[in-house]
């Protein structure tokens, strides 16, 4: 049984332009210890995904549509009372978010901000929240967490106050972390260390991640499963090792190819022409299609479920190509996984 | 701290010899003459000139102006034409009642405008929103002397003619027979003659508070940092009150410096509707009278009073928010 189970889930927003079908359908598992990437482009759902999980989608406009399902641990997360949603966040779900700037109260103390935690969901005394926050401090990585512990947001740099952030999401050994893009507003180098930290604190305390980000470097480091998302869909799944040596979905293939190589400097950047639709107005059939150099008219009458590859149910790419029948019927014979 | 609060009084120093000034001057080049007032037309030319040299107006306006000053440097603000007493004393024994009736208004407005600006902010767009918000534009938009003879109207006068359960005085602080109360009584009336003039000058407060408030909390409310406090699992309680009110009150505490003007000039008018023994009648009436000692010191108290509210908003900016500290 996966610790967090996500079925056909939908989150949809009410805007003056209609409703903006952010998050359509997604079904995802995320097992115990098991680090699962989610990765996409901007306004693809991979955040409005992570925020329905722990139902931190701000209502009215969003709201979490029936029929949707979030298991976390066998218990229902969209039936749960407010009482106990409260016990999960930040006990046994944890989350970090892509501001450290800005997600950190600027009006109260880092430390203050720990110790709220600690004595919410573990009971302890001032005292004590302070020693355990302290050694929090220091697990990841914060010279002199002593008198840091004192200090407020704005006297840190970013990549600091990232680390006081997942210092707050361990704080309760939770079984599950969902990062946000949590190095997208940090430095390059800064990133690398943050991740490393990320890591090391999932093997030592034995907790699932689950990664959103855009990088797909960083999904290449970390992750060991890879969920890639387009349009409020998923349309690839599998290893990460798979998902980036064998893509089959033209648009993780995509992807893929937009990335610079390292002495390619005189090659230019491959991106994928076009820019994502409005949510508020997919387009029918597969919403990848406009950008998309293999479709042809099946994709525009329907979009296709998403089809297993290789005979797996792991493996899956939501793509007409995948199956035999229907890329029979597209003229020019293209075997997905090729580049183009 | 210590030294900002120190090196802004002394920054106050020149500010208030300014408005001293001012005050000087405004009046003494007024139209009009005092000793009017102590004249009859049936009175020799020498009678009434002795009278000027008597309240020291035959001096040329800048050797008053100097001597004023020199007074004032030594803590004398004159003696009163028209009352025979030195102003200090006056003040002392009015400057109380003031307080009471502005620092009551005030409270009771930053809490009510508060209270409700969170409860709109929480439940936006709801029935309740609507409703305070039109009450509060009405309120917000009434002159606090017009709120407050409608209140004498309705809660002093219709309320004892058609014998509502309670009724309010329409003047004065305390009851003729207030020497001979309990002190449990005494409280009560004091309490009791407050309500009408407290109430008028919170109300037209309270309702901009509110709308500063619930402007601010919704600012506030959609941060980042709101979102981490829900995610730590806080209870709704926490993340309004402590983690979002905190960061909303810092724009409303400006308010408490730019509202004393308009919470003075306030008092002045609802005195004098209450016959309030207060500064602001003092005024008043010392204006009628031409009563030159007392319009000055009376307007430069109140001016001293806006400075060092000024300087506490200030000094509240730094508790609310730590990344305006002062060294």
């Amino acid at each position: 049984m996966p610790l967090l189970e996500v079925t056909d889930l939908r989150t949809y927003f009410t805007t003056d332009a209609g409703v903006a079908r952010a998050v359509d359908g997604v079904s995802l598992q995320v097992g115990v210890g098991e680090t699962l990437g989610i990765v996409g482009e901007s306004g693809c759902g991979k955040t409005v995904t992570a925020l329905s999980v722990l139902r931190l989608i701000p209502s009215p406009p969003g709201e979490i549509m029936a029929g949707s399902s979030i298991r976390f641990n066998d218990e229902e997360l969209l039936e749960v009372e407010p009482a106990r949603l409260r016990e999960i966040r930040g006990n046994e779900i944890s989350m970090i978010f892509q501001e450290p700037m800005t997600s950190l109260n600027p009006v109260f103390t880092v430390g203050y901000q720990i110790q709220e935690v600690l004595r919410l969901h573990r009971g302890l005394s001032k005292r004590e929240a302070r020693a355990a926050g302290v050694a929090l401090l220091a697990e990841v990585g914060i010279p002199e967490p002593d008198q840091r512990f004192d200090a407020y947001p704005h006297q840190m740099s970013g990549g600091m106050l990232q680390r006081v952030m997942i210092a707050i999401a361990l704080s309760c050994e939770p079984r599950l972390l969902i990062a946000d893009e949590p190095t997208t507003a940090l430095d390059v180098t800064i990133q690398a260390q943050i991740l490393d930290l990320l890591v090391e604190m999932q093997r030592k305390h034995g907790m699932a991640l689950l990664l959103i980000t855009h990088d797909l470097g960083v999904i290449a480091e970390v992750c060991d499963r890879v969920v890639v998302m387009y349009g409020g869909q998923i349309v690839e799944t599998g290893t990460t090792e798979e998902i980036l040596t064998r893509p089959q979905h033209p648009y993780t293939q995509g992807l893929l190819a937009s990335l610079p190589g390292i002495g390619d400097r005189d090659v230019r950047l491959n991106p994928i022409p076009g820019t994502v639709p409005s949510a508020v107005d997919w387009p029918d059939g597969c919403r990848f299609r406009d950008r998309c150099s293999f479709a042809w008219e099946r994709c525009a009458e329907s979009a296709p479920d998403l089809l297993p590859v290789d005979g797996r149910s792991s493996r899956s790419a939501r793509c007409w190509l995948l199956d035999p029948d229907e890329a029979a019927g597209r003229g020019a014979h293209v075997t997905p996984g090729e580049p183009t | 701290m210590t030294t900002f609060i120190v090196r802004r009084l002394l920054g106050a120093i020149p500010l208030v010899l300014g408005i001293a000034t001012i005050i000087f001057f405004v009046v003494n080049l007024a139209p009009g003459d005092p000793a009017d007032r102590f004249s009859s037309p049936s009175m020799s030319p020498e009678a009434r000139e002795q009278i000027r040299v008597n309240l020291g107006l035959d001096q040329p306006i800048h050797i008053r102006y100097v001597r004023w000053l020199g007074a004032l440097a030594q803590g004398d603000l004159g003696v009163s034409f028209s009352r025979n007493r030195p102003v200090t004393d006056i003040i002392q024994e009015l400057l109380p009642n003031t307080l009471l009736l502005s620092f009551t208004a005030i409270g009771v407005a930053f809490v009510l405008g508060i209270l409700l600006g969170i409860l709109q902010a929480v439940r936006q767009y709801s029935l309740l929103d609507s409703i305070a918000s039109i009450v509060g534009l009405f309120f917000y938009s009434m002159p606090s002397f017009w709120l407050a003879l409608m209140m004498v109207l309705l809660f002093s006068l219709f309320a004892s003619v058609w014998g509502w359960p309670i009724y309010f005085p329409a003047s004065d602080i305390q009851s003729i027979d207030y020497a001979f109360l309990s002190p449990f009584e005494k409280v009560r009336d004091r309490l009791w003659h407050l309500t009408l003039p407290a109430t008028s000058l919170a109300l037209v407060l309270a309702a901009g508070i509110a709308r500063y408030t619930r402007a601010s909390m919704l600012e506030e409310i959609r941060q980042d940092f709101v979102r981490t406090a829900r995610a730590k699992g806080l209870s709704e309680r926490v993340v309004i009150f402590k983690h979002t009110l905190r960061n909303a009150l810092i724009p409303v505490i400006t308010l408490v410096g730019l509202y004393l003007p308009f919470l003075f000039s306030g008092t002045v008018f609802i005195e004098t509707v209450f016959a309030w023994p207060g500064m602001g009648k003092l005024v008043v009436d010392a204006i009628l009278q031409r009563d030159y000692p007392i319009i000055m010191g009376g307007s430069l108290v109140f001016a001293m009073m806006v400075v060092v509210g000024n300087l506490v908003a200030d000094v509240l900016y730094a508790v609310v928010d730590p990344r305006i500290r002062y060294d």
